[in-house]
Order: C-alpha cells, then sequence, then structure tokens
C-alpha cells in the first residue's frame, strides 16, 4: 500500500516536471525541473524495487547530465530569449497526443503475464554478475560502451576547443 | 485498484509522450535536448518495470547502457550546441538549415 | 566430306583475314594462292560429288546433319542436301570461281586491297556454295545473307569512289526489299507446318497438306527473295549499278555466285512453287516480261559493261520463263508430276551452266579490253581486234554461245526454254523470240564498237599501259571459258538432272523452232553489222528518228528516276521517315523531355518538403511510426 501511494506521488510529480520542462518559457527554471523530473524517476525506481539503478540515475542523470546542462545554458547565454515554441507546436501536440493513446492501448489491450512478487534480492550483485559473467554476459557490450564514452569525451573536447 | 506493470508503462507512455512535444515543438535546442533525455527516461522506465515485472535482471543491465549512451549523447549534444553557438550566435533550431541544399 | 566444298573457302576467309593480312601484308600473293587451293579442294570435291551423286539412287547421297539451335521443341539442323541439282551448281560454282579468281591476280595486281579483295572472294564462293547445299530455308537464308553481304562488299570494293559506294548501297539495299519477302515466307511456312526442311515441305505441298493461300502467298514470298538476288523487274535497278566493282566481281557475280542464287532458290523451292497456279504463273510472266525488257535496255547502254548486266538480267529472265514455263504445264495438268518436276529444273539449270560460262567470259574479256583502254566506254574503244587477238576470239565465241547460234552452248539450253515457253505460255513465248533478236543484236553491237573499226582514245585510268595485250595470267581463264562456252551445251545436264533430253547434234536443227530462233539471231548480228559494222546506217539518225523511245531506253524506263523520286523521296522521306521523325520527336523524344520535366517540378515541389529543419524530420518518422502501428494494429 506504501508503495501504491509512492507510485502515485512521485507519477503525479515527475509528470508535472515533465511538462514543466517543456512549458516553461524561463529555460533555467525547465532545467531545474528537468532534475525534478530525474530525482522522481529515480524514486520510481526504488518503487520497482531496483535500488543499484536509482542510485546510478541519481549520479548520472542529476549530477553529471543535469550539471552540464545548467553549464551549457550559462555558456550559450540564451535563457534570456527564454522556451518559445516553434511552427510545429500543433502537429507537435497532435503527434504526441497520438502516440500517447496508441501507447495507452496497447498497454491496456494486452494480456501481461506478470509475477507479481517483489524480488526479495537487491539487484547489485545480480546486475554485477550479469555484466561481468562469462557465459551469456555483457562484457563485450562493456568494454564497447567505456570504449564509446572515451570517444564521447574526445570528440566532445574537439568540439568544443578553441581555433 | 493496487499498481501494477500498466501503471508504469502508461506513466512511461505519458513521459515519453511529454519529451516528444518537447522534441519537436521548441525551439531552443538546449530545450530540445532536455527532452530526448525525457524521452530516454521514459524507456528507462518500461525497461526497469517489465525487469521488476518479470524477475529478468537483463532489463536492468541495458538500462546502464542506455544510461552511459545518454550520457555521451548529452556530453556530445551540448558540445555540438556550443560549437554551433559560437559560429551562429543562436541555438534557435528553425534557424538551423545546414542540411538544406 | 561435302561439309569441305563449303568449309575450305570460309577456312580460306577466315586464314586471310586474320593471319595474312595482319602478319604478311607485304606479300598479297599469299592470300591468292591460299584462296585458289582452297577453290581447287572445293572443286575436286564437288566433281567427286557429282561422280558420286551420279551412281547413287535416286542420284541423292544422304548426309548426316548436325544440331545448330534447339529452341523449346524446336531443333534447327545444319545439314547438306546433295542432289543432282546441288551437284550441278557446286561444279558450277567452283569452276567459275576458281577461273575467275585466277584471272584476278593479273587483274588485281597492285591493287591496295589485294589481300581484302581474295579475302571477301572467298567468303563469297563459302556463302554461294553453302547456299546451295542447305538443306532447310533458315540455313540456306544464312547463306543467302552472306551473299548479300558479300556482294554489298565487293561491289563497294573501291570504296573511295563514291560511284561504287552507293552502288554498294543500292545492291544491298534493293535485294533487301526481296529478302524481307523471303524471309516473311519462312518464318510463314514455319508457323503453317513447323518445318524449315525443304524436303518436308515439298512432301507437304505434293500431297496438298500445305496449299491454297497458304502456298501461294508463301511461294511468292520466296520468289520475291528470287527477284531481288536474281535483278528480276522490279528489283533489277541494283544490276547494272554492280558494275561499278572489280570487272571479276562482276563476272563472279552475274554467273556464279550471286544472281544466280535466286533461280536456283525457285529451282530448288520448284515443287512446291509449283503447286501454286498462282505463283508460278507470276514467276512466269514476270521472267518472260524481264528477258525482253532488260534486252531493250541493253540495245542503247554504251557502257560495256552495262550491255552485259542487262544481258544477264534478260538471260536470268529467261531462265525465270523456263521455270514457271512447266511450271504452268504442271499446274494446268498437262504435265504428269515427277517429269514436269525435273523437267523444269533441268532447262532453267542447263541454261544456268551454260550462262555461267559464257557470261563470265564475257565479263572477264571486257575486263581485259579495259585493262588495254582503261575505260568500259565502247564510244572511246574500237579496234582492238588488232591488239587483243585472244581477247576477240573468245569474246566473239562468248556471244555467239549468248546469241544461241548452233551448235554453241547458249543454242541448247536456249532452245530448251523456248521450247518449253512455246508450249505452255505462247504469249511470254513471242517476247521471248523477239528478245533471241535483240540479244544478237545488242551483243553484236558490243563486238563491233569495241573491236572494229579506228581505235578511238581509251581513257588514260589505273590500268592503261598503251595499247596491248593482256596478260597470260587473264588470257587462260578466257581460253578455258572459251572451251566451256562451245561445249557446254554438248554435256548431258538435262539427262543428269532427270529430264529426258534428246541430245542430238544434227538433229536439234530439224525443227522449225530452232529455225526460227537461230535465223533471228543471225538477223540480230547481221543488223548490228550494218549498223555498227559497215555503218551502211548511222546509229545517230536511227536513234533520232525514234526520239521518245530512244530517251526512254537510255534513261532505263526512268524506273531510277520512279524509285528515286516517288519511293525514296514521296514515300518514303516525306512520308514514312516524315512519320517516323514525328513519333521521334514528339513520342519518343516526348516522354523523354516529358519525363525529364515531371521529374524537375516534382523535384521543385519534393524540396520544399525538405527544409532541412531536424524536427520537420523528427515529425515525419514520427508519423512514419504511428502509421506503422496503426497497420499493425488493424490488420493483426
Amino acid at each position: 500500500m506504501g508503495l501504491d501511494i509512492a507510485f502515485w506521488v512521485l507519477a503525479v510529480v515527475s509528470v508535472g516536471a515533465a511538462l514543466a520542462v517543456v512549458l516553461m518559457r524561463d529555460i533555467f527554471r525547465a532545467a531545474l525541473f528537468l532534475v525534478l523530473c530525474f530525482f522522481t524517476v529515480a524514486g520510481i525506481y526504488i518503487t520497482l524495487s531496483a535500488d543499484f539503478l536509482a542510485g546510478a540515475q541519481v549520479l548520472i542523470y542529476v549530477g553529471a547530465i543535469g550539471v552540464l546542462i545548467i553549464f551549457a545554458i550559462m555558456l550559450t547565454r540564451e535563457s534570456r530569449r527564454g522556451s518559445p515554441s516553434g511552427r510545429l507546436r500543433l502537429p507537435a501536440l497532435l503527434i504526441g497526443l497520438l502516440f500517447l493513446v496508441t501507447m495507452v492501448f496497447v498497454v491496456v489491450s494486452t494480456d501481461w503475464h506478470v509475477i507479481a512478487e517483489l524480488p526479495t534480492e537487491p539487484t547489485t550483485t545480480a546486475i554485477a554478475q550479469a555484466l561481468f559473467s562469462g557465459e551469456d554476459g555483457f562484457v563485450l557490450a562493456f568494454e564497447i560502451a567505456a570504449a564509446l564514452l572515451l570517444a564521447a569525451i574526445i570528440g566532445a573536447i574537439v568540439l568544443v576547443r578553441e581555433k | 485498484m493496487a499498481v501494477g506493470l500498466e501503471h508504469f508503462l502508461i506513466l512511461s507512455a505519458v513521459l515519453f509522450a511529454i519529451g516528444l512535444y518537447g522534441v519537436l515543438a521548441k525551439r531552443n535546442a538546449l530545450v530540445i535536448l532536455m527532452s530526448i533525455e525525457i524521452m530516454l527516461t521514459a524507456v528507462n522506465i518500461t525497461m526497469v518495470a517489465f525487469s521488476r515485472y518479470s524477475h529478468v535482471i537483463s532489463g536492468q543491465v541495458f538500462v546502464i547502457f542506455i544510461m552511459v549512451v545518454a550520457a555521451a549523447e548529452a556530453a556530445v549534444g551540448l558540445a555540438l550546441i556550443i560549437a554551433i553557438y559560437r559560429s551562429r550566435k543562436t541555438v534557435d533550431a528553425e534557424k538551423f538549415d545546414l542540411m538544406k541544399w | 566430306m561435302i561439309f569441305a566444298i563449303i568449309l575450305l573457302p570460309l577456312f580460306s576467309f577466315l586464314v586471310i583475314s586474320f593471319v595474312l593480312r595482319p602478319f604478311f601484308n607485304n606479300r598479297p600473293q599469299l592470300s591468292a594462292y591460299t584462296t585458289i587451293c582452297a577453290i581447287v579442294g572445293s572443286l575436286i570435291l564437288s566433281i567427286w560429288a557429282l561422280i558420286s551423286v551420279s551412281g547413287a539412287e535416286n542420284h541423292v547421297l544422304t548426309s548426316t546433319s548436325y544440331q545448330w539451335l534447339a529452341i523449346g521443341d524446336t531443333v534447327i539442323n545444319i545439314g547438306i542436301t546433295m542432289d543432282s541439282l546441288a551437284a550441278i551448281m557446286v561444279v558450277t560454282v567452283s569452276t567459275i570461281s576458281l577461273l575467275v579468281q585466277i584471272y584476278s591476280i593479273g587483274y588485281m595486281k597492285g591493287d591496295g586491297g589485294f589481300a581484302r579483295y581474295f579475302a571477301f572472294m572467298s567468303l563469297f564462293t563459302a556463302s554461294m556454295l553453302g547456299l546451295v547445299l542447305a538443306d532447310n530455308l533458315l540455313f540456306l537464308f544464312l547463306f543467302w545473307e552472306g551473299v548479300g553481304l558479300c556482294s554489298y562488299l565487293l561491289i563497294g570494293f573501291w570504296f573511295h569512289k563514291p560511284e561504287a559506294a552507293r552502288a554498294a548501297m543500292k545492291a544491298f539495299v534493293v535485294t533487301r526489299l526481296g529478302d524481307f519477302g523471303f524471309l516473311v515466307a519462312i518464318i510463314f511456312l514455319y508457323v503453317k507446318t513447323g518445318t524449315f526442311d525443304i524436303g518436308e515441305l515439298h512432301e507437304l505441298a505434293l500431297a496438298g497438306v500445305l496449299g491454297g493461300s497458304t502456298l501461294t502467298l508463301a511461294a511468292i514470298g520466296i520468289f520475291s527473295g528470287a527477284v531481288g538476288k536474281s535483278g528480276q523487274f522490279p528489283l533489277h535497278t541494283w544490276l547494272p549499278d554492280a558494275m561499278e566493282g572489280p570487272t571479276p566481281v562482276s563476272a563472279l557475280i552475274h554467273a556464279a555466285t550471286m544472281v544466280t542464287a535466286g533461280v536456283y532458290l525457285v529451282a530448288r523451292m520448284f515443287p512446291m512453287i509449283a503447286s501454286s497456279e498462282t505463283a508460278i504463273t507470276v514467276v512466269a510472266i514476270i521472267g518472260g516480261f524481264t528477258a525482253i525488257f532488260a534486252a531493250t535496255m541493253g540495245l542503247v547502254a554504251t557502257d560495256i559493261k552495262r550491255v552485259l548486266a542487262y544481258s544477264t538480267i534478260s538471260q536470268l529472265g529467261y531462265m525465270m520463263l523456263g521455270l514457271g514455263a512447266v511450271g504452268i504445264g504442271y499446274a494446268s495438268g498437262h504435265l504428269d508430276g515427277h517429269h514436269a518436276l525435273t523437267l523444269g529444273v533441268a532447262v532453267a539449270i542447263f541454261h544456268l551452266f551454260t550462262h555461267a560460262f559464257f557470261k563470265s567470259l564475257l565479263f572477264l574479256g571486257s575486263g581485259s579490253t579495259s585493262h588495254a583502254t582503261g575505260t568500259f566506254d565502247m564510244r572511246k574503244m574500237g579496234g582492238l581486234r588488232k591488239v587483243q587477238p585472244w581477247t576477240y576470239v573468245t569474246f566473239v565465241i562468248g556471244s555467239l554461245s549468248l546469241a544461241g547460234i548452233w551448235p554453241l552452248a547458249g543454242f541448247w539450253s536456249k532452245e530448251g526454254i523456248l521450247h518449253e515457253a512455246h508450249a505452255y505460255t505462247p504469249v511470254l513465248f513471242w517476247l521471248a523470240i523477239i528478245t533471241v533478236f535483240m540479244t544478237a543484236f545488242y551483243m553484236f553491237r558490243v563486238v563491233f564498237l569495241t573491236f572494229h573499226g579506228e581505235y578511238r582514245g581509251g581513257k588514260e585510268g589505273s590500268h592503261s599501259h598503251g595499247l596491248h595485250e593482256s596478260p597470260k595470267i587473264i588470257i587462260i581463264p578466257l581460253v578455258i571459258l572459251a572451251i566451256f562456252a562451245v561445249i557446254a551445251g554438248w554435256l548431258p545436264v538435262g539427262d543428269f538432272l532427270g529430264a529426258d533430253v534428246n541430245f542430238s547434234f544434227f538433229g536439234a536443227l530439224t525443227s522449225w523452232l530452232a529455225w526460227v530462233s537461230l535465223s533471228l539471231g543471225i538477223a540480230g548480228i547481221l543488223l548490228a553489222y550494218i549498223i555498227y559494222g559497215r555503218k551502211l546506217l548511222s546509229a545517230k539518225s536511227i536513234g533520232q528518228s525514234l526520239g521518245p523511245v530512244y530517251t526512254l531506253l537510255i534513261r532505263k524506263y526512268f524506273f531510277d528516276e520512279l524509285y528515286e523520286r516517288f519511293f525514296v523521296m514521296r514515300f518514303l522521306v516525306d512520308g514514312i521517315f516524315a512519320a517516323f521523325q514525328w513519333v521521334d520527336t514528339y513520342i519518343v523524344d516526348g516522354s523523354v523531355n516529358g519525363i525529364a520535366t515531371i521529374t524537375v517540378a516534382g523535384g521543385k515541389v519534393m524540396r520544399k518538403l525538405e527544409t532541412g529543419q531536424l524536427q520537420v524530420y523528427g515529425l515525419a518518422i514520427f508519423i512514419g511510426i504511428l502509421a506503422i502501428v496503426a497497420f499493425l494494429l488493424i490488420f493483426s
């Protein structure tokens, strides 16, 4: 019951925060609402018993990406122009709603086979084993992810470097 | 009604649709980038929800990879926006017409 | 073995083209020797085949045929027919060809295209031999076109001369008109009967399975091919112009390898064509008319080779008339089956056989005179009797033979045709008998203008070395041919071909028909002597008094003008070509341009969609995703 209440609260807050991100005129506040949204999503993870991911969500999204975006806003000094909508506002709205309706229809109309019991084990060990175990593991993908991050770092530096 | 898989999926769909609207409708490139992050997060919620309701850990492993890619994407994307801002003095997506012949 | 008759000259062509000409061009004599060796081989094999055929049952040598093409259920074979008709033809063709090649060594000496000349001559002979031996229509058509191609190449041998190039083109295009009918007939026959085999077609025609309008149309189609090749009216215009080629080529074309192909084709298809009364009547009428029609033009031509060309057309008309007359006799039931079919072939091929010798003799003789004077214009010759005695004697023998004077070769074969014509086609017979007179007249007009009187200058040309007799290599073939021009009529060709011919050396003189034609021939010679030998009558004043007729003849009945102005300019250029041009401009180009315009216009519209704006593309992507999802939801 407690989890249900937590879900509803977190869900409402996260949707509200997301809406604020796309609707706010002040870009800086939008960024802050984005951070709030990330926080609530981390909470959602907890209601889903994904403890490790909740931690990672806070570290990566809130800590890294959120800060990065705020830095970028400050660097580009775009905040005074606000966050106006473009010509495609109405089509975008229509498409977004259609997409939402379709997804909801699919979700509701599908007969999901679910295991209702909560997992008892903490996930950290399980994730580690899945990532690094030799068989059926994700070692190669993990290494590639490392290479991707390195490439992204170098790419970002090259792009932003003053000529 | 107890909260089940459907609730998480619908929450994810709502967040995704909001992000989609932001990506398509906003003019500020930074806001577009933020909207993309919302969409990615929405997808992550789906992954974790399925993982939780089927007791398969792979879903969470995938979320880790998505986070890695999202981080890389944010870094490169923001670097691109700053680079474009330097040359064009704007981050208005409607004024980016480099792809037009 | 029989295949070797075709393959030897073909091989010679390949050797000259791919070995001798590229690598030994400094020794052109080699190619002449190669050609001659190959044709000697063919001749020996031909004679061997002739002897074998005469000993074989039914006068037919059977030989295996090889599969050429298999398209679905249709199998097309390469096969050989070696019967008496083919045997006579291959011997004639290879003999004439051999003598012409030997003559060519002398005549073409020093020409830049010596090796090329012999290569083409080999191919020409090979094609003709193949045409004669082929046992099915498709295979025959292949060689038929090969002959056409070689005639084009050789008539236009001196292609740097515009007249030669034009004459070659004309020969090719005009014969192509006839060939079209031939090809259509072949396809038509195949559709109706499912076979290309000549023997099977004959059986079907004789059994009456193939009959009615189908047979008539097919027979006329085949005959149209023969009309084109044999220069019969109305496709005769190419043959006089074909004189632009080297003289030995003319000799070969006229005597052995080209124009005789038409007569041979009709003879080969005779049982089928004669089964249709309409078709065989057409053959007879065209032949009879061409005989006199061409002879009249020969009366006034001033170019010695042109006279001979009209003479050839006229004589080929005789052969067609011979076939047609017997065919009419057969179709109308006056003659019984097998006898009539062999008789028709026999009279025509006998004349073809004798004609081959005296006509090639006359052509080579005219080449010999040109060798001395450098011209073919008889108005510039004269008096050559004294400087070229050998040429003179042989030429006179050839002329007498052509005029049908007893007991030379032409007499016997012409008698045969006149006899059949008299029996079955009385009207055409009278045309033919008038032609006998004309033939004698124009041939001796040539003799008197060229060899008698005073020399009238000639012309400094490529072959002129002053007046002299031609070298031995030119004279020897002339002498050999002259011997044949005398004795060829005594050979039992008709018997060999299966007709019962009562050959009697003096007995021939007992029929009134022989006396009529003989006296007409002698009358023609006398008239020529009076006008051109003695000059008792002025040719000029006769020409003037006949005024319009003379003009009509000298202008060749205006056929060239008719074809040129009317068919080519009005019909083809203004009609069909203009229509093609219209189609080309407005439909072909129009569609291409239209597509281009639509593409450009479409591009102008479509590029508006390509705004270069990321969000528009993103929107499109999601519309696409929604469409796919909607499709899956609705139809799954």
